[in-house]
């Protein structure tokens, strides 16, 4: 016989401890420490702090501890404290030309001031599986050069300098901040490339994928892909001037298209930007990718009608920490709406006389 | 906890809400944009409500949480004890005694007084949304009271179905003015919507936030030969026998024999606390 429903906080707070269980696992193996998944799992640290927006490599080893591993519950751990951190400021942007690179590559240039430095990547990896890392991880120190210790010039300044590539507009004005005011359209792209860099890494390279596939093509050469650490400095008012507060990491990526020109441009290429968090390259080329096809509007060209295009769409479904939510969300109870379906389509039915057909027919 | 402010917010984020509630009470069912915080709980789960309730909430307030007309559903439990651990109000289930009531998918049966404020969770809060997927253009509809659009769906629908095909977050008017998504609720507790008490709506992952205040004329969206009926299914409470209360439906066995149950609990345990006894009722208390 029904019972009223009863027993709901029990039952979470039963929930919760059998998780806590769950996630430690047979504890026979050793416990995982943060510095372990900080120095280990350090492309996974790198995507919390990028799609959490908040740089802190120890804060988002420990969210994907405690996460269990699943990136995205760990990027809504960070996010939510995020959201309680006072602000104090803003930095000064950071100058990448600066950037201390571990990796930089360019695609249109053979060589260029700076050169071509691999860095640590899968790139040219076979994947085949090393079960020697099975037994053991240990490696013997890779040999290293000496540093170069003179800035890197980003390779689209050539470009410019010959004036075959479109100017980007200088601008002061503070760019706004989707974390702090609603949502409003159209964005600019100060909005659009925040949206973009703390966008689900998945989403954007769907997107990004479909222009490669023709659905708002728009022949994306990578000019540059730099990887490295760059000085954040911040203007402390008592001193009146800046001074340097720490460093990041960041990957950075230039994308250079074609454009045939329109009316008012004359022929030149065009530019993609990608800006992300940690060594994150598939989403900063993405994330170029994508800027580049947001920006049919300002170039003159045509809207397809590809999704990549849209700003609305690409903007209102970017975030992962809103999709998931949303979309668990149906696993709640909705059974006072499905009675009133319920009844609704039993109304329908009886009205309809189908059931009378059904019940003659058997 | 203790590291949190009050009911968990910033002072400048309340203050920010607190505006946005203002406005929406200034131009009723009018969605104010609001810059919705990241929640530590998902969006989609009540991170509107739970924002409106913390910027509502004062220590003095009593709150009750309900979700499908019930206090013991796991996620209202989970926003109870939210606001329990982050601002140390006093909370009850009882309606009557709350000041401040947070809701998803129902409207109290107990009519609510001016001394309360009902908070709901909402969704998806643009009633025009899956006639037009777009922002952009559905500001302009409500801005032009441009709601066509509505009226063919609904007319469709009749031509269709020989009814309104819609049971839940059935659109209303509010104030002769904006065409408003009531969340989704039974369309039975639609009639509700004029009442006594503060309404506010937050809508967290969709960044508005609308209000109906009290005493304001809300119609449910129809046609002069197609009359609006709030509908529930056609039988008694069979724990307290209440005929006027939206119902659940339990079903009780492999045979698919079925109960029908108050899905307001809080009503239906005052109803048997008074001696009110359905088909069923011995039996289960």
């Amino acid at each position: 016989m029904y019972v009223a429903v009863k027993g709901g906080e029990r039952a979470i707070e039963n929930a919760h401890a059998w998780l806590a269980e769950e996630r430690r696992g047979d504890t026979s193996v050793a416990e995982l420490s943060i510095a372990q998944i900080r120095e280990q799992l350090s492309l996974a640290v790198n995507r919390v702090m990028a799609e959490g927006s908040l740089y802190d490599p120890d804060l988002a080893a420990l969210a994907i501890k405690q996460a269990r591993g699943d990136l995205i519950e760990a990027i809504f751990l960070i996010r939510a404290y995020r959201t309680t951190l006072p602000r104090f400021g803003a930095t000064e942007p950071v100058e990448t030309g600066d950037m201390a690179c571990d990796r930089r590559i360019s695609a249109t240039f053979k060589d260029a001031p700076g050169g071509q430095v691999l860095g640590p990547t899968f790139d040219y990896t076979h994947r085949l599986l090393d079960f020697k890392l099975a037994a053991e991880g240990e490696v013997p120190a890779a040999p290293a050069a000496e540093p170069r210790h003179e800035p890197t010039p980003h390779i689209t300044e050539f470009l410019q300098g010959e004036d075959i590539i479109q100017r980007e507009p200088e601008s002061d004005a503070t760019p706004g901040d989707l974390t702090r005011e609603p949502m409003s359209y159209p964005a600019g792209r100060d909005i659009r490339l925040q949206s973009l860099t703390r966008g689900d890494e998945g989403f954007v390279l769907g997107l990004a994928y479909s222009t490669q596939r023709g659905y708002a093509r728009n022949h994306a050469f990578v000019g540059e892909l730099r990887i490295g650490t760059v000085a954040v400095e911040m203007e402390i008012p008592e001193l009146g001037f800046a001074i340097e507060i720490g460093e990041v990491e960041l990957t950075e990526c230039e994308t250079v298209n074609q454009f045939a020109g329109s009316k008012t441009e004359p022929p030149q290429f065009t530019r993609g930007y990608g800006l992300v968090f940690g060594q994150t390259e598939r989403k900063a080329i993405s994330m170029a990718l994508v800027d580049r096809a947001l920006r049919w509007r300002e170039l003159g060209e045509d809207f397809l009608g590809a999704a990549a295009q849209d700003e609305e769409f690409v903007l209102s479904h970017a975030d992962n920490i809103q999709a998931t939510g949303f979309l668990e969300h149906i696993k709640l109870p909705h059974y006072v709406d499905f009675q009133s379906e319920l009844e609704l389509v039993r109304k329908l039915r009886r009205e309809a006389g189908v059931d009378e057909v059904r019940e003659a027919a058997e | 906890m203790s590291d949190y402010n009050f009911a968990y917010l910033d002072e400048q984020t309340k203050r920010m809400i607190r505006r946005a509630i203002l406005k929406g009470l200034a131009v009723p069912g009018y969605q104010v944009p609001f810059a919705s915080r990241e929640m530590p709980m998902p969006y989609g789960w009540g991170t509107g409500g739970v924002q409106v309730s913390a910027a509502t909430l004062t220590p003095e307030d009593t709150f009750k949480v309900i979700d499908q007309g019930s206090d013991d559903t796991t996620n209202a439990v989970s926003i109870r004890k939210f606001f329990e651990k982050t601002a140390g109000v006093a909370v009850t289930e009882e309606t009557e005694q709350a000041s401040v009531i947070q809701t998803r998918h129902r409207i109290p049966e107990a009519e609510l007084t001016e001394d309360q404020i009902l908070v709901y969770q909402v969704p998806i809060p643009e009633p025009l949304r899956f006639l037009e997927p777009r922002e952009t253009e559905t500001r302009k509809m409500h801005s032009l009271e441009e709601y066509g659009l509505m009226h063919v769906k609904l007319y469709e629908d009749i031509s269709q179905h020989g009814a309104i095909a819609t049971s839940y977050a059935y659109p209303v008017k509010v104030s002769d003015r904006y065409v408003m998504d009531p969340s989704p609720i039974p369309k039975f507790d639609n009639p509700k919507l004029e009442m006594a008490a503060i309404q506010l709506f937050g809508a967290g992952r969709e960044q508005r936030i609308y209000a109906v205040p009290p005493y304001t004329k809300v119609v449910s969206l129809d046609f002069e030969d197609f009359p609006f009926e709030a509908t529930k299914a056609d039988h008694a409470c069979d724990l307290c026998a209440a005929e006027d209360s939206y119902l659940d439906e339990v079903i009780l066995d492999d045979a698919g024999n079925r109960m029908f149950v108050c899905s307001d609990t809080d009503y239906c345990r005052g109803r048997r606390e008074a001696g009110h006894v359905g088909r069923l009722g011995e039996e289960a208390a």
